[in-house]
């Protein structure tokens, strides 16, 4: 820049001109045919989707109003499934699904996280892409085949081992039992001739096999933020000497936060709907069952999947109703989620 | 870009005063390694390794009544964080102590996951191998095979064809209206728009086996449809269609503003822009978006279990009388208690990861790319397309002069008559 030593120019002021004052003219647009033609086709597209999620709704609620009314609100506190005798509701299942998720939660939520920071953080740069991918066909494995894995190899081989039973749930028994939640009735771990079956087909080992269906969808929600912690941040918390633990904890999980908790209930959601894989591995009992560990629990969905052939009239109708309560929850928490991750500063950006 | 061109110089440069070298260097200089690897980290956490896997031995040996292997591992795993943090203490700081535990714990949560990842798809593998080895797996029904066949007579042909017939349906319901539902979301913004994408965004916490119940309820009991491929192609629509729509939203999203803006300011109308720039530079994306939202149908078991019917035999025809799917017929055949069914069961669930796994390479090959980056294919052809353009131009330049010459004395006789 030059400084100028002579002085500026005048300026020249137009005279404000006669008549009356300036106001926006008024824009408007004049659309082609083809594109009359174009947002007439993608709007009629959009209002066909609508139409149809909403039938879906509408349907649901309607098909399962019959129920409703003849159980009102004990449909949710009732723990039988009994709809020829009118004494029905999802209390037991219901508990039974929140318990799976959790189980589901709490094993994949360090999984992920170990996973997702590993590949944002210390994979070599030519790594990535490959581990990014692996996560990706994590989840697109189908749940049929995780299922199998659970009753097949899980199960049997790793959890509940032989005549003894010997494994986690047993060690948790015997150790835990103390604790309600790893409690199993009517088995006595120090017993030898004590049958390994009430530590099968528990809640436990369903809620394994569907933490490995979530942990994928969880590790590349993480993965997202926490590759988006920016470099600025990073690079100023590595000139202050921090290690690269301590730059993790102090740049990329504070960014990351919304979108851990976001991604965690995205989770949750997925895991609270699963169906096959619990329906392979569990047998389903009606009522509350709060040992994690024993023979027995329940999801809605396997409910549905067990009993919609043989439930007519009232029971379909439960069965819906048992449905619209299941999409409730997980609507509930799917829209929780929607809404942390838009609003912490990594989601912004991020597409779930 | 500015380049700024230094005028040649013309004077003599200054003299350079060079540093005399004190020494020689014997040898030419070692490059030095910029890794952040020391020898003594690899000694600390091998030796870490040894004495944990030691100890663990001797505990489980000699000390204690434990048993197990899991409890094994679990044990060692523990004794080497503890050894690894106390010979990294023996030279290092806290902050580092706790850092390289960081370290340790996250590669192996990073491991975990990546071992069972390979433990599922191996273990299928394995025992779906046994099915699989016998060619009448992939070209023989059910029909014949009872639970006492043995797996050299039957196959999964009647569930194979289903699942093509029925993902086949539900991607010509799907695509179309997920394609155009997502250019509607993203170019055509308002309170409408806004209204239908959060009800999407609703219908995608839409559990499967719900999906699967809404179509048993209206579409089989109410209107009567029997239980067929379409039933179920139709409840893999209503499960797929908002996890399409929503994927696709996103990359159309993704599509710079310039772009467009671009197509808009040299004329082109709106329909114009989203053809010709909007949707090829997002295609690939899209494409990702449909194959995986392909996948994930493919592998569904639960809307396909109360709509398609299950049968042992061939059924071509999607619409009258019950088909079978893959996963459908891996679920029916692994809960039975004959070992042979059980392992056709493996073999249906190896099918079924072969066609999901060539669905994902399918899908990460045309696309995985954010819109405007290009393949090296790609690119090479825009070079290609663009020289050609230059030719064309250049062609036309010297064809344009030629006649300017040719008719050089009309125009200015022209040009002066209309001045």
């Amino acid at each position: 820049m030059t400084v100028t030593s002579t002085d500026p120019p005048a300026t020249n002021v137009p005279s404000t001109p006669e008549g009356p004052p300036d106001r926006p003219r008024r824009i408007r647009e004049r659309r082609a045919l083809s594109d009359l033609l174009f947002r007439g086709v993608a709007r009629a597209g959009g209002t066909a989707v609508l139409a149809i999620m909403l039938l879906v709704g509408i349907f649901l609620t309607r098909d399962a109003l019959p129920a409703w009314r003849e159980a009102g609100l004990g449909f949710l506190t009732t723990q039988a499934w009994d709809p020829q005798g009118g004494d029905f509701g999802v209390a037991g299942v219901l508990v039974g699904t929140v318990l799976i998720g959790m189980v589901a939660i709490s094993v994949a939520v360090p999984l992920a996280f170990g996973a997702s920071l590993y590949i944002s953080e210390y994979a070599p740069n030519r790594l990535k892409p490959l581990l990014v991918n692996l996560v990706d066909l994590m989840a697109a494995v189908p749940s049929v085949v995780y299922g199998i894995w659970g009753l097949f190899l899980l199960q049997p081989k790793i959890l509940v081992v032989g005549e003894q039973g010997d494994g986690l749930p047993r060690w948790l028994a015997t150790y835990f039992g103390w604790i309600p939640l790893f409690q199993v009735d009517d088995y006595d771990p120090r017993d030898p001739l004590a049958s390994p079956t009430s530590l099968t087909a528990s809640t436990f080992v369903a809620g394994l096999v569907v933490a490995m269906m979530v942990t994928p969808i969880i590790a590349s929600i993480m993965r997202e933020v926490f590759s988006q912690a920016p470099l600025g941040e990073r690079e100023g918390a590595y000139a202050l000497g921090a290690t690269k633990w301590g730059m993790i904890r102090s740049v990329v999980l504070p960014f990351g936060r919304g979108g851990m908790v976001g991604g965690t209930m995205l989770g949750l959601g997925r895991a609270l709907g699963e169906t096959i894989g619990v329906y392979l591995v569990v047998s389903v009992v009606f009522v509350i069952q709060p040992h994690i560990l024993q023979n027995g629990g329940g999801s809605i969905s396997a409910l549905i999947a067990l009993r919609y052939a043989e439930d007519l009239g009232v029971g379909f109708a439960a069965l819906m109703a048992a449905g619209l309560v299941l999409f409730g929850v997980t609507l509930i928490v799917n829209f929780g989620a929607g809404i942390i991750i838009n609003r912490s500063r990594s989601g912004a950006a991020s597409e779930v | 870009m500015t380049t700024e061109v230094r005028p040649a110089v013309t004077t003599e440069p200054a003299e350079t005063t060079l540093p005399r070298a004190t020494v020689e260097p014997a040898a030419p200089e070692a490059r030095r390694t910029t890794g952040t690897t020391r020898r003594t980290d690899v000694f600390a956490l091998l030796g870490a390794a040894a004495s944990a896997v030691s100890l663990a031995a001797v505990l489980f040996t000699q000390l204690t009544p434990f048993d197990g292997v899991l409890g094994f591992v679990v044990v060692s795993y523990v004794l080497f964080l503890a050894f690894y943090a106390l010979l990294v203490s023996l030279d290092e700081s806290g902050p580092a102590v706790r850092d390289r535990l960081a370290g340790v714990v996250i590669h192996s949560l990073a491991f975990l996951m990546l071992l069972a990842l390979v433990v599922v798809l191996v273990f299928t593998f394995v025992r779906g191998r046994e099915a699989l080895s016998h060619p009448n797996f992939y070209y023989e029904d059910m029909q014949a095979a009872g639970p006492l066949q043995p797996l050299d007579v039957g196959g999964v042909r009647h569930a194979m064809i289903g699942t093509l017939e029925q993902i086949g349906i539900a991607l010509a319901i799907t695509l179309p209206l997920g394609v155009i539902g997502a250019v509607f979301l993203s170019e055509l913004p308002g309170p409408y728009s806004r209204f239908v994408r959060t009800i999407v965004e609703a219908m995608t916490a839409l559990p499967s086996i719900v999906a699967g119940l809404f179509v048993y309820g209206t579409i089989i009991l109410a209107l009567g449809v029997p239980l067929s491929g379409l039933a179920g192609s139709i409840a893999l629509s209503v499960m797929m269609l908002p996890i399409i729509i929503r994927a696709a939203d996103v990359v159309i999203r993704l599509v710079p503003g310039s772009l467009r803006e671009a197509s808009l300011a040299l004329g082109a109308s709106q329909w114009r822009t989203i053809w010709h720039v909007v949707l090829p530079t997002a295609r690939s994306g899209i494409t990702t978006a449909v194959i995986l939202g392909t996948a994930r149908g493919i592998g569904e078991t639960s809307p396909v279990l109360l709509t398609v019917g299950a049968t042992a035999v061939t059924n071509l025809n999607p619409i009258d009388n019950p088909q079978m799917s893959l996963p459908l017929v891996t679920f029916q055949l692994v809960r039975t208690p004959s070992d042979t069914m059980i392992a056709r069961g493996f073999g249906a669930a190896a099918v079924l990861m072969i066609l999901v796994l060539f669905l994902f390479v399918l899908a990460r090959l045309i696309g995985g790319r954010i819109p405007g980056q290009l393949s090296r294919g790609q690119r090479r052809r825009r070079a290609h397309a663009s020289r050609r353009d230059a030719r064309r131009f250049a062609a036309r330049e010297r064809a344009r002069r030629a006649l300017a010459t040719q008719t050089d004395g009309i125009a200015t006789t022209d040009s002066r008559e209309l001045s």
